[in-house]
């Protein structure tokens, strides 16, 4: 380029463009995008979307019910109008397990619900208020620990199910694992809000005059709600398990309900002449606790603030 | 005089998840043996990155070298394995950052920390090790050093750890001292005492220095020459009279003026520099600071300022330095 | 002369340490009786090395934290004992801009938000034309683009972000605000840009502020007037062009002599006063003056008696034993 005098002239100060700052994105976008890039969460969150469409209309577009029994067609290996095979009782094992499939996500979603709710509430109160009130509410946690999951669920179906030999009501489950599921959440919680609580922004919301609830719900919940989500993704399979589990040992729903615990406990006692029929239900769990997990992990990574740029 | 250190047409990129990052761009500087050389300019311009290139300690990745030389006594720094580099670090060239509760080792006390650089490196025994320790604690103005040596690191202040990282840095009689922020997170009155120190150490050990700081006094007392940085590139080098006094850059002019001036009167107000540093993902062929620039000509739009020469050892980068370039002296408020 | 905005007389903040549910804690005298008054409309610099009290006395002040004793009046009334109406009113009055840009805004909200939180809460807009209204002339006024309203505030630089946070204080229409050392995480170019800004407000709006920082020239640029603390005590407060002229305090010598100059000749000429050591913990501070440890000038009775402010004229009080 050739350099000649007009070159030296002063510039237009107000036809100078300040440079731009880099485009903006939110956090959530900027977490999505992360999580785009982890092809493992992604698959698992596709699965389990597919899953739960098909536990929610799968067994509508099935000739059979749950509960149909067919005599003449007992064990059936796996074969056109029955691409699961059946069961003892001939009935199909397909839409079984895709209603099996509702009941675990069912439990696994409202264990995750109510683990926010109680979970939150108490950790926020708990790291908010601080002190004395802190000390009780977390030695109550911490006597709760003490006490083993199973034993607490198991206690729990038998009060709340007095007539528990004919099966358990679902909701009792519901209600059972919900109690027990939010104690790490309450911890979590806390943690994390002591934390916040000593940040600038928090003292600059007490300076302009803003009241502890305002302060909870609009400036420290938002910024917990990362690990919030995390924690609850991860306490998903943990409830599917413990849901199956108790189905498996005689404590989940009642006959002819199926879950996919209980389809595995009736499969064990012909597992021998006919192991099929364990496959499928087994595999299913396995299958989702895998995905809920990978999407936990892919989730941590993603709203991990450390690895914000 | 001796050229210790020849830095040409330094390239550091880091990818991230934005895009390139280019935090150097085009940097070439000298540093003579016993010299020292301050780093100064906004956060984020590179002063850190330039410095953590020469010991080849970019985190890699997303961090890469991508271009140009180092020469330290004359040898290709970017030519050496990990295991020369090793070597060198901590031995020829040692290194000091602002945080002096994260660079020392909690678990260990004062004695162990520095006796086994000592051991390593320079092969002592324990007892010549430790009377080594002592007279190091003792060089960098530590009372007591030998009760000192059984302190851990969270025993001691700010101001004590800080002391204690300088007499590791220089347990093996570094050629060059890499002094990045070392007072930044220190009180006034600790960051006398740490500046005297330095002053020490350069008169008696005859170490070369390069200092990075954002505190023009801190320069001023310290240095003998200033390198100010803008952006990723180095924007005006020279003595430290020649840069403090007799600037010629338009953003040395602005960091001058952003600065409260003890002949204030009550009337004279500071003059900021509006605007903010560019993002270092943008890819510039103008020059980097013209949003800010009052003195802004449209060549400046066009090209990158090349380095102007007034004196050998002052260099300018700014079109203002062009012979056909209208005359503009710096402003009265500076220097 | 106006009647003073704050009086503040023998405040005293003590922490308790650590301490369990039963134990009695140590306590870290963090303020130990200090005495001030600031003018409406002017600015008051508290200086001092870290840990030396300066933030508990601005949050303090301005009731984030209850005081262990002492008297605090704000426009001649006592805060503490006033009645829950008067004491909203007043905290309104009184705000707080804080250190650091990074951790004083929520990441979760916009700008917009930030400013407007506070409007919301006191109802300092009806409607949503008028909030937005105000919000943009709150970012106006600061020098920030009102066009910005919906960014986060990740999207700014440190000294933008300062800017939100003086905006924030702003929407209440205060008196007084504490600028918790609001330069010292931003650069130097930037540092200059929010000081011009503060004092234009200050001249616009007639604000009051107590400036704490740790930067001494910048202290001595914005103040009218300065106090020195050392170990949770005013040692000396002078007017800032007096104070700089003519330390009399052995530690505010200290303190100024210790300020680096951006000048290499006189640098090279300078002596400077080293003090020896570190502050002592303020949970067992010294007996008698606080500084003898460190002092130079230290007289035996130093070490026994803790020295009165005395008044030397013209507003000028010291607190040491070789001034009578
Ligand atoms: N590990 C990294 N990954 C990505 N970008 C980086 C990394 N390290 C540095 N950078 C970028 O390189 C540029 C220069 O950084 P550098 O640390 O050298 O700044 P600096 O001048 O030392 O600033 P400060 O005064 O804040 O220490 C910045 O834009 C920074 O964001
Ligand atoms: N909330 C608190 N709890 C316990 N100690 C505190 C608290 N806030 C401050 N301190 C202590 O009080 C002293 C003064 O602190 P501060 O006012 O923050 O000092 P400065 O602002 O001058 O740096 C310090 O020793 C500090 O550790
Ligand atoms: S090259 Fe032009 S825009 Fe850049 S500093 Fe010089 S005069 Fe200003
Ligand atoms: S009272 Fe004594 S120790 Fe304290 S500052 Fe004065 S001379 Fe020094
Ligand atoms: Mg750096
Ligand atoms: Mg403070």
């Amino acid at each position: 380029m050739a350099i000649s005098p007009e070159l030296f002239k002063p510039l237009d100060k107000n036809r100078v463009q300040a440079d731009e700052a880099r485009p903006s994105i939110t956090y959530w976008q900027d977490a999505w995008r992360r999580l785009k890039k982890n092809p493992l969460a992604i698959t698992s969150l596709i699965f389990i979307a597919l899953l739960t469409l098909t536990a929610i209309v799968g067994p509508f577009l099935s000739p059979y019910s749950y509960s149909d029994q067919d005599f003449d067609n007992i064990h059936l290996r796996p074969c056109r109008e029955h691409p699961f095979g059946t069961d003892n009782l001939g009935r199909d094992i397909l839409v079984r397990t895709m209603y099996g499939a509702r009941i675990s996500l069912a439990v696994g979603f409202v264990a995750a619900i109510t683990t926010c709710v109680i979970g939150v509430l108490f950790g926020g109160i708990s790291g908010l208020a601080g002190g004395k009130i802190d000390n009780l509410m977390m030695r109550f946690v911490d006597i709760m620990y003490s006490i083993p999951f199973l034993l607490w669920v198991i206690m729990l179906i038998v009060i709340l199910d007095p007539e528990g030999s004919k099966g358990v009501n679902l909701s009792s489950i519901f209600i059972a694992l919900g109690i027990v599921y939010w104690l790490p959440m309450a911890r979590i919680v806390r943690a994390q809000i002591l934390s916040l609580k000593e940040q600038e922004f928090i003292l600059a919301a007490t300076t302009i005059g803003a009241k502890k609830r305002k302060i909870l719900l609009q400036h420290l919940i938002p910024n917990v709600m990362g690990s919030i989500i995390v924690t609850a993704t991860i306490s998903i399979p943990e409830a599917i398990f413990t849901e199956s589990f108790l189905s498996f040992i005689g404590l989940g729903v009642s006959a002819p309900m199926a879950s996919w615990g209980m389809l595995a406990s009736d499969a064990l006692t012909t597992l021998r002449s006919y192991p099929h029929v364990l496959v499928f239900p087994a595999v299913a769990i396995c299958i989702t606790l895998l995905a809920f997990n990978f999407i936990g992990d892919g989730l941590r990574d993603a709203l991990d603030p450390k690895m914000r740029k | 005089m001796n050229t210790l250190l020849n830095v040409r047409d330094l390239e550091v990129e880091f990818r991230t998840y934005a895009g390139v990052v280019r935090a150097v761009r085009q940097v070439s500087f000298d540093l003579n043996a016993g010299e020292v050389l301050a780093i100064v300019g906004e956060s984020g311009c590179g002063k850190s990155v330039t410095a953590q290139s020469i010991m080849r300690l970019i985190p890699s990745p997303p961090g890469k070298i991508t271009g140009g030389s180092i020469l330290f006594n004359g040898e290709e720094i970017l030519a050496k394995t990990e295991t020369q580099m090793q070597k060198i670090r901590g031995n020829d060239i040692s290194v000091i950052f602002q945080d002096s509760m994260t660079s020392l080792n909690p678990v260990l006390n004062v004695r162990t920390q520095i006796t086994e650089i000592l051991r390593l490196h320079k092969k002592m025994n324990q007892s010549q090790a430790d009377a080594r320790a002592i007279e190091l604690l003792s060089m960098v103005g530590i009372p007591e050093p030998q009760t000192r040596l059984k302190s851990y690191p969270h025993e001691l202040s700010g101001g004590m750890r800080q002391r204690v990282l300088i007499a590791m840095s220089l347990a093996c009689d570094p050629k060059l001292l890499i002094a990045d922020e070392p007072t930044t997170a220190l009180d006034v009155t600790i960051q006398a005492q740490i500046i005297e120190v330095l002053k020490n150490i350069r008169q008696e050990l005859n170490t070369a220095i390069i200092l990075i700081t954002h505190d023009l006094g801190v320069v001023a007392g310290l240095a003998d020459r200033v390198m100010v940085m803008y952006a990723g590139n180095l924007v005006e080098q020279g003595t430290v009279d020649e840069v403090l006094c007799d600037p010629l850059h338009p953003y040395t002019w602005g960091l001058l003026r952003s600065l409260p001036r003890l002949n204030m009167g009550p009337e004279d107000k500071l003059k900021p520099i509006w605007g903010q540093p560019p993002d270092l993902l943008l890819e510039l062929d103008r020059c980097p600071f013209l949003p800010r620039c009052e003195h802004a000509m449209a060549i400046c739009a066009q090209d990158r300022p090349p380095a102007f020469n007034g004196k050998a050892s002052h260099t300018v980068n700014c079109w203002l330095q062009h012979p056909m370039a209208p005359p503009t002296s710096r402003p009265q408020e500076v220097g | 002369m106006n009647n003073p905005i704050i009086e503040v007389t023998n405040l005293k903040k003590y922490f308790p340490l650590g301490g369990g549910f039963f134990s009695q804690a140590e306590m870290v005298r963090a303020v130990d009786d200090i005495s001030f008054t600031m003018d409406p409309g002017k600015t008051l610099g508290l200086v001092g090395e870290s840990g030396c009290g300066k933030t508990t006395v601005g949050r303090t002040v301005i009731g984030l934290y209850k005081p262990t004793a002492g008297k605090i009046l704000f426009e001649g009334a006592d805060v503490s004992t006033a009645s829950k109406a008067d004491k909203a009113s007043s905290r309104r009055q009184m705000q707080m801009i804080f250190q650091d840009p990074y951790a004083s805004l929520n990441p979760r909200m916009t700008v917009g938000d930030i400013v407007g939180e506070p409007l919301d809460i006191h109802h300092l807009a009806k409607g949503k034309k008028e909030r937005r209204e105000r919000i943009q002339y709150l970012l106006d006024l600061v020098g920030l683009n009102p066009d910005h309203v919906n960014r986060y505030p990740h999207e700014f630089s440190g000294g933008q972000r300062q800017r939100v946070g003086i905006a924030r204080a702003l929407a209440v229409e205060p008196k007084f605000i504490v600028c918790d050392e609001p330069i010292s995480a931003v650069d130097v170019s930037i540092q200059a840009q929010i000081v011009n800004t503060l004092e234009q407000l200050q001249d616009e709006l007639h604000l009051t502020f107590l400036f704490i920082a740790h930067d001494l020239s910048m202290v001595k640029y914005i103040s009218h007037r300065v106090a020195v603390m050392y170990l949770g005590k005013i040692v000396e407060i002078n007017l800032s062009s007096e104070l700089y002229a003519h330390p009399v305090h052995p530690y505010t010598k200290a303190l100024l002599s210790a300020v680096p100059i951006a000048d290499p000749t006189l640098e090279r000429k300078r002596k400077r006063i080293l003090l020896e050591g570190d502050v002592p913990s303020p949970i067992n501070p010294p007996p008698g003056c606080c500084f003898h440890t460190r002092c130079n000038r230290a007289i035996g009775v130093c070490k026994e008696v803790i020295p009165e402010m005395q008044d030397l004229g013209n507003g000028h009080l010291v607190a040491c034993h070789n001034y009578h």
